[in-house]
């Protein structure tokens, strides 16, 4: 990345609207008093359409940057545009609304609710929008029909593999057709053999519905089957390969 | 999200930890219950009261020794059976002034025997209150200057002395064995004060004054001609006994005030039954605070994911307080139903009153939801303000 679009300027001709931007982001947390630096000043642009893997040691800055793409979080200086809207700038109920119409999240974790079937728990991103109930169901089953789990609709979470369970995970963060899928370590509680199938169906949506993938991963060989990686330490960018 | 789908949520998230929720609720259902129950005893007692002041006379002035109030040890008469025709000078109207002597005794005819409330009365008793008669005569003139012995039976007490049989004319006995005549039997009169009237028997004052060895009354009973002679009458009749024995002090009072007073005191007996329930209502909401933090600490993965999809704070929020909401008017409808199965039960199986009233579980539901409000109000703002980034990371 070697120069950003200054803060405030409509994207020029022949470039698209980044789908997120930051610009010389700083977060800094205060922790009994002590000012902590996680992110020391953080340029970076993901246009639509990306397939980014974000790599760093822990501790790097890179949790803390995925929270800020995701809207979970906002930076103590410089400037972020998700969908091209200042966050800063953002009440806390549009940054919600952001949130909800721009980002799909896959965690580690799945964090799927346990005693909810996947369709509802595929339709959840939706209930937050208004959508009516019916037109829910539909989209939910659309969107586990494109994780292929068209089979696996009334199943709970714990009746479904590992592997199951984050593609629920992913149809949920597709269900609402944001622009960016945010995925933290997706394949971290998954065997090598599941986790490359996860990562076969992250590729394919990205490739088939053009949504951009920012994929945070420790393990080289799911961050290398990325297009561009983006390499962090000490809370900035060390390299960013395409 | 819609209110609707918060309630899904927060119906399943109940159904969840049943157990949890139904012991959350118990201490609502109590509080509830307790409410409605004992809001219903004290209109009861109060419709009782009220039933009564329509029953009676109201026109009847009551002269007694002694201040009337509550919780004072009653003087001693020293009204006399002369003290009629000295008031009968005052008012007018002697023929109006009835007289009481009361005491408790046995009653016996042949084999059988039942305890009475012998009224040592005067032939007055008659004009003043309504006692209709079934059978025989009321007492006399004469039976009063002459002191006879001859009584009129309430109608309880016929019954268990002589059955069926008509009883005039025949002898009972009082106390120690004085033999009285039967005269007379009255109607059927029903309750006064929760008392049934029918266990009474009427004996002349002045043979109950012997028969007891005293010489006084116990109090007096004047019926005005119209109600507005009632405050001259009773102002008047005061005085005149205050002239009579000096440095004593007397009360005339009416029924309808007699009763009104009682009701002050069912009404405030009432309010503190009501506060003393209402303590344990707020004791219960205390418990579905506490239940919803925990709660809400629970499930704060679950919170923190909600908002990672996109729920607002006011989205959590409403989830919380509906979900406190449900608690406590789920617990409030079991509790009304106890409280008025109770209070039904209660009334058909004892002599105490109570009505439920229309607005006391309609009042109770909506404090119930009150209480819900007001104590998830802060665990649910507790969780509405979570931040998603903690919120995700909790285990």
């Amino acid at each position: 990345m070697t120069s950003p679009a200054p803060a405030d300027t409509p994207p020029g001709p022949g470039r698209p609207a980044a789908a997120l931007e930051a610009v010389d982001v700083v977060r800094t947390y205060r922790m009994e008093g002590v000012e902590v630096p996680a992110l020391r000043g953080v340029t970076v642009r993901i246009d639509p359409g990306e397939f980014v893997a974000v790599l760093g040691p822990s501790g790097s800055g890179k949790s803390t940057l995925m929270h800020l793409l995701g809207c979970l979080d906002r930076p103590t200086g410089g400037l972020l545009r998700i969908g091209g809207r200042d966050v800063a700038k953002l009440s806390e109920t549009e940054l919600a609304d952001l949130r909800n119409t721009h980002i799909g999240f896959v965690f580690q974790s799945f964090h799927l609710l346990a005693r909810t079937s996947a369709r509802e728990n595929v339709a959840l991103p939706l209930v937050y929008r208004g959508v009516s109930r019916g037109e829910r169901r539909r989209r939910a089953t659309d969107a586990l029909t494109t994780v292929g789990l068209e089979h696996r609709l009334e199943h709970r979470p714990g009746q479904l593999s590992g592997g199951e369970q984050q593609r629920v995970a992913i149809a949920r963060a597709l269900v609402g057709d944001p622009g960016v899928v945010l995925a933290d370590e997706p394949t971290g509680n998954l065997d090598t053999r599941t986790g490359h199938e996860v990562m076969n169906l992250l590729e394919r949506l990205n490739a088939e519905q053009g949504v951009a993938v920012v994929l945070v991963t420790h393990e080289p060989d799911v961050a290398g089957r990325a297009r561009r990686q983006i390499h962090i330490r000490d809370g900035l960018i060390e390299r960013d390969v395409s | 999200m819609r209110l609707g789908e918060s309630f899904r949520v927060a119906l399943e998230a109940l159904r969840v930890n049943r157990l949890r929720s139904a012991l959350t609720m118990f201490g609502v259902v109590v509080g509830v219950a307790a409410v409605v129950v004992l809001v219903a005893i004290g209109s009861g007692a109060r419709n009782l009261v009220e039933s009564e002041i329509e029953g009676l006379g109201s026109n009847i002035i009551f002269v007694a020794p002694g201040e009337f109030t509550f919780g004072t040890p009653p003087t001693i008469s020293r009204l006399q059976l002369e003290d009629v025709d000295y008031l009968g000078r005052v008012t007018g109207d002697e023929g109006q002034i009835a007289v009481a002597l009361n005491s408790g005794e046995t009653v016996r005819a042949g084999r059988n025997q039942t305890f009475s409330s012998v009224v040592g009365a005067n032939e007055n008793v008659q004009n003043v209150f309504d006692r209709p008669l079934r059978r025989g005569r009321y007492l006399s003139h004469t039976d009063v200057e002459t002191r006879r012995r001859v009584v009129v039976l309430g109608s309880d007490i016929a019954r268990r002395l002589f059955g069926d049989v008509d009883p005039v004319g025949r002898q009972i006995s009082i106390a120690t064995g004085t033999r009285f005549r039967v005269v007379g039997v009255f109607e059927e009169q029903g309750q006064t004060f929760g008392q049934t009237r029918d266990a009474e028997v009427h004996v002349p004052v002045t043979t109950a004054q012997r028969l007891f060895g005293v010489d006084r009354v116990d109090f007096l009973a004047i019926r005005a001609s119209s109600s507005e002679d009632i405050p001259r009458l009773q102002k008047e009749v005061v005085d005149a006994l205050q002239r009579k024995y000096p440095g004593e002090r007397f009360s005339a009072i009416t029924q309808t005030q007699l009763l009104g007073t009682i009701g002050t005191v069912l009404g405030a007996l009432t309010g503190v039954l009501a506060a003393i329930a209402a303590i344990s209502l707020l004791v219960g909401g205390v418990g579905v605070s506490n239940i919803m933090l925990v709660s809400v600490r629970e499930r704060t993965r679950e919170i923190g994911l909600r908002k990672a999809l996109g729920a607002k704070q006011r989205d959590i929020l409403a989830q919380f307080l509906v979900e406190a909401v449900l608690l406590t008017t789920l617990g409030g409808t079991a509790g009304i139903l106890l409280g008025v199965g109770l209070s039904v039960t209660i009334s058909a199986l004892s002599p105490v009153p109570a009505a439920v009233t229309w607005w006391s579980p309609v009042l109770a539901f909506v404090v119930s939801a009150g209480v819900g409000i007001f104590f998830g109000v802060v665990p649910a703002r507790r969780a509405g303000r979570l931040d998603p980034v903690v919120a995700l990371r909790t285990e």
